[in-house]
């Protein structure tokens, strides 16, 4: 049986989760092997399509649910909700 | 079902697969596939995606070197886009089962993906559509590489939907396929509304940003009587357009018995109605409804369908195919009536086009382009009734030197033992207020007139008929427009010239009335209109006409006016109000 683990994260960037955010979601999410799926207020897509993720309109204060299944769910998790907790490196500490 | 409003350019209606032009003319198409077809089409999306994805990894790299990682970032966004796995099961899922072409599933989910962009309400969100419309053109021209389609070289029938289409394209349509076509821009009264109306295919445009919402293949209906592109209709829709488009058949076949017949009012006043055209093939187009002669023939395709400025033997071919068909009965060429930014790619020329050099005054600038043309007029009017008539004439000096230009010409002819008429008629377009206003000069020097309405009203109202913005205030039925029509018609009657109407004015059925009741007795119309132009002039009496025109001169503006002629038709003949 396949572990799943859920973690609230809030969009705090002011342009949203936009292009180059979700790049970095995405590519985050990408190294591992767990399932992700993104909720915002019931709506779930799929955590590692930028198209999908994009989709969700995502601006500034919103809040999303992440949901990731598989053995290495928690690491992912952990990494995806770093990326928000530093605000995708984008409210003026951008990152060298 | 979604419907479109944009405006109606020329009649009929037309329902068939959408052909999708984009913005650089690359053709969307809908093909299933073989079923044994699907592994090979698969593997060709593969090789798509591949090589689109080298395109963008170099982009990137180069807007790398040139300004740094933030910049180019937005392509590490195109490059997950385009594998995107969600995406990838999409597409493979349209071509496993449901047997979609590559191509056709590329574009239908993209378009779907851009969208849903479009509708987000951040502004820094919606611009993604755009991303995404750029990875689907990547992929289609990877797609399709050199098996792209023409437009000229079709293979089934299709409804055009563009977001703009040029005057030559649209002369290049294929008419024995394209059954109507939309574009995104444009306005009435543009060069390719007048083409389209020549073709006799329905058409609308101005109609808005739409192509998104459309893929190639879609059943689409083109209303080019009320305006409308109508996609994914549903039943209902269907039905109507297939019980209305029997009730038009109907209704031709019935106006198609008035050929032989007399244009002649309810009093026995004679109507002389006359074809506008465009290509020599439409000559057929105006025997076949029984038209007197061509009112207007616009030469100007010679110069946009061709590659390279035409000769004189050109120009005379065409004109002569027109004089034999024709058998003697009137022909009136209009020498060309192009603005400069047609035929030179000069920005100085196109910063104000419609009161810059065009028209008569292009030609009086390059002698020996107009020279060649008249030449070639002059060589045909041997060959039945030909007449020429100069466009946009302003002032009295260009009349003058435009006829010099012609006297000189037929000089050289005379001496290289040339035959031509030497009487040959000579009129002018008024086209201009300027032209109207001094009408009475003018029509001492010329032997016919012929009123412009669609130039006449973008002067008058200095409106331009294809900017979308401003196009509600071009309207043939305003009344200062009917006053300067009202002017020249009493100024050509009280000197006994000639005078009649071209334009789309002419040929809209709704101002019949009105014309005839302002005193014109000539009207040259699209073809398509003769019959029903006709049959309005066989059931009114001349007395009858002059009172709904005075009463249309007392109103104060074009929107009265049209509805009272509204009214005023469906008193008489309410199947033909438009």
């Amino acid at each position: 049986m396949a572990e799943t683990a859920t973690r609230t994260v809030t969009v705090n960037n002011p342009a949203g989760l936009h292009a180059r955010p979700a790049e970095l979601f995405v590519k985050t999410a990408g190294q591992f092997e767990a399932k992700i799926e993104v909720i915002k207020n019931g709506q779930r897509v799929d955590g590692k399509s930028i198209l999908n993720i994009l989709t969700l309109a995502a601006v500034q204060g919103t809040e999303l649910s992440l949901e990731a299944t598989g053995p290495d769910a928690h690491q992912a998790l952990d990494a995806l909700s770093e990326l928000f907790a530093r605000d995708f490196d984008e409210n003026g500490t951008v990152k060298s | 079902m979604q419907k479109l409003q944009g405006i109606a350019v020329s009649p009929g209606v037309a329902m068939g697969e959408a052909l999708v032009m984009d913005n650089e003319g690359f053709r969307i198409p809908r093909r299933f596939v073989a079923r044994d077809a699907v592994e090979h089409e698969l593997e060709r999306l593969d090789e798509a995606i591949h090589a689109a994805g080298a395109e963008i990894e170099r982009n990137r790299a180069a807007v790398f070197r040139e300004l740094g990682d933030q910049y180019a970032a937005v392509f590490s966004a195109h490059l997950q886009m385009l594998r995107d796995p969600a995406l990838r099961n999409e597409l493979d899922a349209m071509i496993r089962e449901r047997h979609y072409s590559p191509e056709y599933a590329v574009s239908r989910a993209l378009r779907r993906y851009a969208k849903v962009f479009q509708t987000i309400e951040s502004s820094y969100l919606a611009e993604r559509a755009n991303d995404v419309i750029d990875i689907e053109k990547r992929l289609l021209r990877n797609l399709l590489g050199r098996r792209r389609e023409e437009l000229a070289h079709l293979i089934s029938p299709v409804t055009v939907l563009a977001h703009n289409l040029t005057p030559s394209e649209t002369a290049n349509l294929d008419r024995e396929f394209v059954r109507g076509f939309a574009t995104e821009i444009g306005g009435p009264g543009s060069h390719t509304a007048l083409v389209a109306e020549g073709l006799e295919i329905p058409a609308v445009v101005g109609v808005g940003p739409f192509l998104t919402d459309v893929s190639g293949g879609d059943l689409v209906i083109i209303d080019g009587d009320h305006g409308l592109v109508i996609l994914q209709p549903d039943e209902e829709t269907i039905a109507h357009y297939r019980y209305e488009a029997e009730q038009h058949k109907n209704r031709a076949a019935q106006l198609a018995t008035l050929r032989e017949l007399p244009a002649e009012t309810a009093d026995k006043v004679h109507i002389e109605l006359l074809g506008n055209i465009e290509f020599p093939h439409e000559v057929e187009h105006c025997l076949e409804r029984g038209a007197e002669g061509i009112g207007l023939y616009r030469t100007e395709f010679l110069y946009l369908g061709a590659e390279a400025e035409p000769d004189e033997e050109v120009h005379y071919q065409a004109y002569a195919k027109v004089m034999e068909q024709m058998q003697g009965k009137p022909v009136v060429i209009r020498s060309c009536d192009l603005g400069a930014e047609k035929l030179t790619f000069d920005s100085e020329a196109a910063r104000n086009p419609t009161l810059g050099l065009r028209s008569i005054r292009l030609s009086l600038k390059n002698l020996p382009t107009f020279r060649t043309q008249l030449r070639a007029v002059l060589r045909a009017s041997v060959l039945g009734d030909l007449r020429l008539m100069f466009p946009l004439i302003t002032t009295q000096l260009e009349l003058r030197q435009a006829k010099m230009v012609l006297a000189d010409v037929m000089e050289d002819l005379d001496e290289a033992g040339v035959p031509f008429n030497d009487n040959l008629p000579v009129g002018m377009m008024a086209e201009t207020p300027a032209a109207v206003l001094l009408s009475d000069r003018f029509l001492e020097e010329v032997d016919f007139m012929s009123i412009g309405t669609n130039d006449l009203t973008q002067y008058t109202l200095a409106a331009d008929r294809s900017n979308k913005e401003v196009a509600g205030l071009y309207s043939s039925s305003d009344p200062a427009v009917l006053r300067l029509i009202r002017m020249a018609v009493e100024t050509a009657g009280r000197l006994g010239k000639p005078i009649n109407v071209c334009g789309q004015m002419s040929g809209n059925t709704l101002y019949t009335i009105l014309l005839l009741g302002l005193g014109l007795r000539r009207l040259s119309v699209t073809p398509g209109s003769i019959p029903e132009v006709k049959k309005i002039c066989r059931t009114v009496t001349i007395p009858q006409c002059e009172s709904v025109a005075e009463h249309v001169m007392s109103l104060e503006n074009s929107r009265d006016i049209k509805s009272y002629l509204r009214e005023e038709l469906k008193k008489i003949l309410p199947e033909l109000v438009p």
